[in-house]
């Protein structure tokens, strides 16, 4: 099963290697894993999406809090968050199909950041669910290079 | 050195207060923070990047110990903290010696030793450069560390080293890892002693509810064959006194794990000794239950006897080496698991009731409510069951004949192989002759299984071995810090010949700090674990394990006595029965290191033996 797990950790030196370590040290999966500091210059918020079952979890959440540097995990449940992704998207367009790739990301509510002759690159942010229609859709006209942020969440409470 | 004036601080809330130093070195900061943690003693091996706080550590009054290599340094701290349970401090400089206490801290970190390893590294200007004796050993230690610093600013020394000393020592202790730039140790600054530690991230004080404990009491009465499974946790965590009190109180039998030992006396009635692949039939029976011996594992389990209904595990972690096939461990039993660390709960084997709580409070709490409330049940029928399986499976040995007419018999002995000393019958010996008091440390391998079997433990502490990690060569520079700790003790390694040499230069460490650690070498020639296993699952094809001269097997190699003596140490040979208790009396008498090198059949194996990843129905017990 997927989780997403939010851990607020001190913005010191060595910290995000400490955590990525420890997914590799004991074989856990990271799918994506998104570091930036916080409103507090001090702490840095990570969003990890993992997989795993139940015991799996159990134990990444509390290796995580046993690592000195981390101060909260939070292994949201289903419907307890919000999360956004931000994706940039080169495009391959040519005249005939520029039009048709401007209306997707349109209805999209997706952003043009940049246009060349030949590509569009394309600022899509939503949830899980969006971003990867919108890819599907893009993959038909050529997708160039891809960039993610990876999934970011903060509680609903 | 370490005057230092009290000042208010301005920034931080009204009563908390720092204090400043006079201006001084980093290094110089770096051991006057050692004095205020009230560290004695290092074992710190000098080089370029680490000289300059050897030079302060000249003008301290905190021991220097100079080993003959940065593991024993190593091992020497952590046979010294396991040994008085205060932190143990090693020090080695940047790239070699930084990667040779690699090992030392792994082992301090498998079994939670308080360590703190301080490196020096490469001034900042070179980090990343390829610079001379450089390695990233911050990052190289980060999965065996509890935590880790790498020093950037000379100010940061004081709160880095109070926060190091504090994450080692408390909650489930740990090694911790500063690694202090050249530059930084020689740059100068007014240092602040911050007075208390504060860390966000770090919350180690765990207790257990009342209601939890309540349920562990019902879970009691309940039961009708109950046991308690102890482990290291309870000996770092100073609850032995609490453990006895409740098992009297309960009278339940108590079986230990090898980090366990002395933890609850091995001589005591309710003592089941210690469980697990190489530990006693009947621990194993009580925690299990009793099958009908199975030639293969594909062959059905066949109950004889039922083992534990209630299973109290008691700052354990479930290692393989004592669960075997962790699925068929106390199957039939509901287990209770209390330890300090969350992440050990359900970690290898989930329990009925998870408790996160420091041992010695659950203990403690669990001790007054059964004052106030005595257990009714009484356990007849189960103490006549462990009785009848302690009489039936106890620890023990035979001269063989297999022994008396092997090859390597009648080169050593020559005609005496009557006269041929067992192990285990040496080790027996040294526990008759030190009434059980003195502290054991152990290389890894048979002899390490050896004296968990035959030298009774009765206190804390007293046995100090590599278990989780597993480290040969671990036992005399473990015995030179216990020693250290410990001056009024008589501290022996037993030992095997591989495990001894692999760190034998340490007996200069011995001889030139004059430091009184006695030496037994059970001298069988060979890697004799490795061996048991090619006897057992390789047909006795030998990969390597002869450690004698194959060109000439009929002397000992190497000469031990001859090596101790170019070290100034005194050491005898062992070879016949009738010579041990003389010489084990001489060495006990020394007031010098001593080294005996005892001379023993090498086809011996250690029994009982549950294979890895088998089931107590696979146990081999019986020679």
């Amino acid at each position: 099963m997927r989780h997403t797990i939010s851990v607020l950790v001190e913005n010191k030196f060595g910290a995000l290697t400490r955590v990525a370590g420890l997914f590799s040290g004991r074989g856990y999966n990271i799918d994506t894993l998104n570091v930036a500091p916080t409103a507090d210059a001090t702490t840095s918020r990570m969003t990890i999406v993992t997989r795993g079952d139940d015991a799996t979890l159990e134990q990444i959440v509390k290796q995580l809090n046993k690592l000195a540097d981390i101060i909260k995990v939070v292994d949201f449940r289903e419907g307890e968050y919000v999360d956004r992704e931000l994706v940039l998207v080169k495009v391959s367009v040519d005249s005939n199909s520029r039009a048709e790739v401007m209306q997707i990301t349109d209805i999209f509510r997706a952003k043009i950041v940049d246009v060349q002759p030949e590509t569009l690159t394309i600022e899509v942010t939503g949830d899980e669910g969006k971003v990867e229609k919108f890819m599907e859709l893009m993959k038909s006209f050529g997708i160039l290079e891809l960039t993610r942020t990876g999934k970011v969440a903060l509680g609903r409470k | 050195m370490s005057k230092a004036i009290e000042i208010a601080e301005t920034e931080k809330p009204a009563g908390k207060r720092v204090e400043l130093g006079p201006t001084m070195s980093g290094s110089q900061i770096l051991v006057v923070c050692l004095e205020r943690e009230g560290v004695d003693t290092i074992f710190a091996y000098p080089g370029g990047a680490s000289m300059e706080i050897h030079q302060a550590l000249t003008r301290s009054r905190i021991r220097t110990v100079l080993p003959r290599h940065e593991q024993g340094g190593a091992f020497a701290a952590d046979g010294y903290a396991r040994a008085c349970g205060k932190v143990g401090v090693c020090m080695a400089t940047s790239g070699p010696g930084a990667t040779n206490l690699v090992t030392g801290i792994a082992d301090a970190y498998m079994d939670s030793v308080p360590l703190v390893a301080i490196t020096g590294q490469v001034s900042q200007s070179m980090i990343g450069k390829g610079a001379f004796q450089e390695t990233d050993i911050y990052g190289m230690t980060l999965p065996v560390v509890k935590h880790s610093y790498l020093v950037t600013d000379i100010n940061e020394i004081p709160r880095i080293v109070q926060e190091a000393f504090h994450i080692a020592r408390t909650g489930r202790p740990g090694p911790v890892l500063i690694d202090i730039p050249k530059n930084v140790q020689q740059a100068r600054t007014q240092p602040v002693f911050p007075k208390e530690v504060r860390m966000r991230g770090y919350k180690p004080e765990q207790h257990a509810s009342d209601l939890e404990l309540n349920e562990i009491i019902g879970l009691i009465e309940k039961s009708e064959r109950p046991v308690l499974y102890i482990g290291g946790g309870i000996i770092t965590g100073e609850a032995s006194r609490e453990l006895r009190q409740f098992v009297e109180g309960t009278q339940i039998p108590v079986a230990s794990t090898l980090m366990g030992c002395g933890a609850f006396p091995d001589t005591h009635a309710l003592s089941l000794r210690w469980l697990g692949m190489h530990g006693a039939a009947f621990a194993n029976w009580a925690v299990n239950g009793e099958y009908e011996p199975r030639k293969s594992p594909a062959e059905p389990m066949r109950q004889m006897a039922p083992g534990a209904d209630l299973l109290l595990a008691f700052g354990v972690r479930f290692d393989d080496r004592v669960t075997g096939k962790v699925d068929k461990f106390c199957e039939h039993g509901t287990i209770v698991h209390v330890d300090i660390d969350p992440s050990e709960i359900n970690k290898n084997k989930p329990a009925n009731l998870p408790v996160v709580s420091d041992i010695k409070y659950a203990l403690g709490r669990l001790c007054e409510m059964i004052r106030k409330r005595p257990i009714q049940n009484k356990f007849s029928a189960w103490h006549e069951q462990v009785a009848r399986w302690k009489a039936k499976a106890p620890f023990g040995y035979v001269v063989t004949d297999e022994v008396m007419k092997s090859q390597h018999m009648r080169d050593h002995l020559k005609g005496q192989e009557n006269e041929v000393v067992l192990p285990q019958m040496a080790i027996e010996t040294l526990y008759e002759m030190t009434d059980g008091e003195a502290i054991i440390t152990t290389g890894v391998g048979q002899h390490q299984m050896w004296t968990g079997q035959f030298y009774k433990f009765k206190h804390p502490r007293q046995l100090l071995t590599s278990a989780g990690l597993g480290a040969m060569g671990y036992g005399y520079p473990a015995a030179l810090g216990a020693k250290v700790a410990c001056p009024d003790k008589q501290v022996i390694d037993i030992d095997g010949d591989g495990s001894f040499l692999m760190n034998i230069q340490e007996l200069a460490t011995a001889h030139i700090e004059k430091i009184a650690a006695k030496a037994i070498i059970l001298n069988n020639q060979h890697l004799g674990m490795v061996m048991q296993w090619e006897d057992r699952f390789y047909a006795g094809n030998r990969g390597h394990t002869y450690l004698g001269d194959p060109d000439n097997r009929k002397e000992i190699y190497p000469d031990y006595v001859a090596v101790c003596r170019s070290f100034n140490v005194q050491c005898e040979r062992v070879m016949y029965k009738r010579d041990l208790r003389a010489a084990m009396q001489r060495m006990l008498e020394a007031q010098e290191p001593y080294v005996l090198d005892i001379v023993v059949p090498y086809t011996e194996h250690v029994l009982p033996f549950i294979p890895a990843n088998r089931t107590v129905a696979d146990m081999i017990w019986q020679a």
